[in-house]
């Protein structure tokens, strides 16, 4: 090796030498990290739309994010699970109506007519009316109803128990698949349930409200009460049933909620 | 002569800083969230003192109407509240730090000294290591609200699923208002941290990005050779 190069020796750095560095090195680092978070949030804050589908309303990464925190939360659905339950007692007297999509746009409705179409398969629909769904065992529940805006409210319904329903009309088989959409008369309201929910021991298909044959805007002759999820699943006049392995179309969902909403 | 003294670590630094963007992030989202059921407000004897809150605040930042906007955000950046929240919670167990933190016996006591001396009434303050008595109220109260907006905030989230945890914050609706309450805590927790941040200087702002203070030390050794009368009191003066 040649000796001609001269290496230089470092002094030993100052007390001032040594502050300046690290002052250097770490709020370059600050400033490099704090702009790097500035600039990942305008890319969330301009990201794109999702494309309109099943889902729709919302920023493509916050869809799969809120998808990918569904499918870890699911983890801890059980039917075991219940809702907490009250006395009727604390039911609200005149419960709060909320929307009337799929209601009051359907001046056409004739309650007397009213039969709950059920799709079998892509050929064959059953009709099941009012007084067979009526004649099944009763199940009550008081709970508190939560809806998606924050508010909640104790109410007191009382219909057939989903799994009972699906029992007694022999749709067991359909059932085995992953989803069940529901939609009103018109279609203008549309929701989508998964398995489990629809199998929960709380969920029913509700025609009484508070003791009597629930009234209109609550969604006569027949409603969903599904406690495990927010209000906007708890369809209301219920027209059509059917059975899918891919999500149904829900009406929140397409506005950018949560297709979940689970509780 | 000057002298660096390590004071905060790494981990309690990146921590606290991830934790600013990522808090301001759930309260904004938040705040879209609670505009679609703004049902809280302070009142005393029926009369409404303040409501949470007015129009011209909600005007102001663009809250109305953004209710699935903010779940969207709010689901998302929760998990890095949590996450980072429990790494800060961690290292602060394992590395000891806790020690530096937590209150003690004497620290309710001194923290009143503490807010006399701040306000100009008491002149001395107690001595403290890295962190003085009301500080260590303050930031272990903070870490304790941490968790409680994750408790609350699950509890609202699933409370089917984690009925024990709905149960244990006193029920559905009692949660969202705990859960509220929180937030506004920050608030005000975040308006004082600044105002004694600056109050407190550079050196002090500097050890939470830097790690380290520098501290004016008297040349000790030489002083001792120099004036060998001085005494140990004298040099407990200057400090």
């Amino acid at each position: 090796m040649k000796t001609g190069h001269k290496k230089k020796v470092k002094a030993p750095l100052t007390v001032e030498q040594k502050i300046k560095r690290r002052n250097f090195i770490s709020f370059g680092a600050f400033f490099a990290l704090g702009g790097g978070a500035a600039v990942g949030w305008k890319w969330l804050l301009d990201a794109p739309e999702e494309t309109p589908g099943i889902t729709g309303g919302t920023r493509a990464p916050l869809r799969r994010a809120l998808n990918k925190t569904e499918l870890f939360f699911r983890n801890f659905f059980s039917n075991n699970h219940l809702v907490k339950t009250y006395d009727k007692e604390r039911a609200a007297k005149t419960p709060r109506v909320n929307s009337l999509i799929g209601i009051e746009d359907d001046e056409a409705f004739d309650i007397a007519n009213w039969k709950l179409t059920v799709k079998l398969n892509s050929l064959n629909t059953q009709h099941i009316t009012i007084d067979e769904i009526k004649a099944l065992p009763k199940t009550e529940i008081v709970y508190d109803f939560k809806c998606v805006e924050g508010w909640d409210e104790i109410q007191h319904w009382a219909g057939v128990k989903l799994s009972d329903f699906l029992a007694h009309f022999k749709l067991e088989e359909q059932a085995k698949k992953q989803y069940m959409g529901l939609e009103t008369p018109n279609k203008a309201y549309y929701v989508g349930l998964e398995r489990d929910s629809v199998f929960h021991p709380q969920t029913i298909l509700a025609y009484e409200m508070n003791g009597k044959p629930i009234s209109m805007e609550h969604g006569a002759p027949l409603r969903l009460i599904v406690p495990v999820k927010y209000g906007i699943k708890n369809l209301k006049r219920i027209g059509n049933m059917s059975f899918s392995d891919s999500r149904p179309k829900d009406y929140w969902a397409e506005q950018g909620y949560d297709y979940y909403s689970g509780l | 002569m000057k002298v660096i003294k390590e004071k905060h670590s790494f981990l309690m630094r990146w921590t606290h800083w991830v934790n600013f963007p990522v808090l301001t992030i759930m309260i904004w989202s938040g705040l879209f969230i609670y505009w679609a059921n703004d049902a809280y407000g302070i009142s005393i004897f029926g009369f409404s003192l303040i409501k949470f809150f007015p129009e011209w605040f909600y005007n102001f930042f663009h809250i109305p109407q953004r209710l699935a906007e903010g779940m969207a955000f709010h689901f998302l950046f929760m998990w890095f509240f949590f996450i980072n929240g429990l790494l800060y919670i961690l290292y602060t167990i394992f590395s000891g730090a806790w020690r530096e933190l937590l209150p003690n016996k004497k620290s309710f006591i001194e923290a009143w000294q503490v807010l006399l001396h701040d306000l100009h009434i008491r002149k001395t303050i107690p001595p403290q290591k890295k962190y003085n008595a009301a500080q260590r109220i303050a930031y272990t109260a903070i870490i304790v609200m941490g968790i409680g907006s994750v408790i609350t905030g699950l509890a609202i989230y699933k409370p089917v699923q984690f009925y024990w945890i709905c149960w244990l914050c006193g029920g559905y609706h009692f949660a969202r208002i705990l859960h509220f309450t929180l937030t506004i805590g920050y608030v005000f927790f975040f308006l004082i941290h600044i105002v004694q941040v600056i109050l407190a200087g550079w050196n002090n702002f500097r050890a939470v990005v830097a790690g380290f203070e520098v501290i004016e030390e008297p040349h000790a050794l030489k002083q001792e050779l120099v004036v060998p009368e001085k005494t140990e009191n004298s040099d407990e003066n200057r400090s």
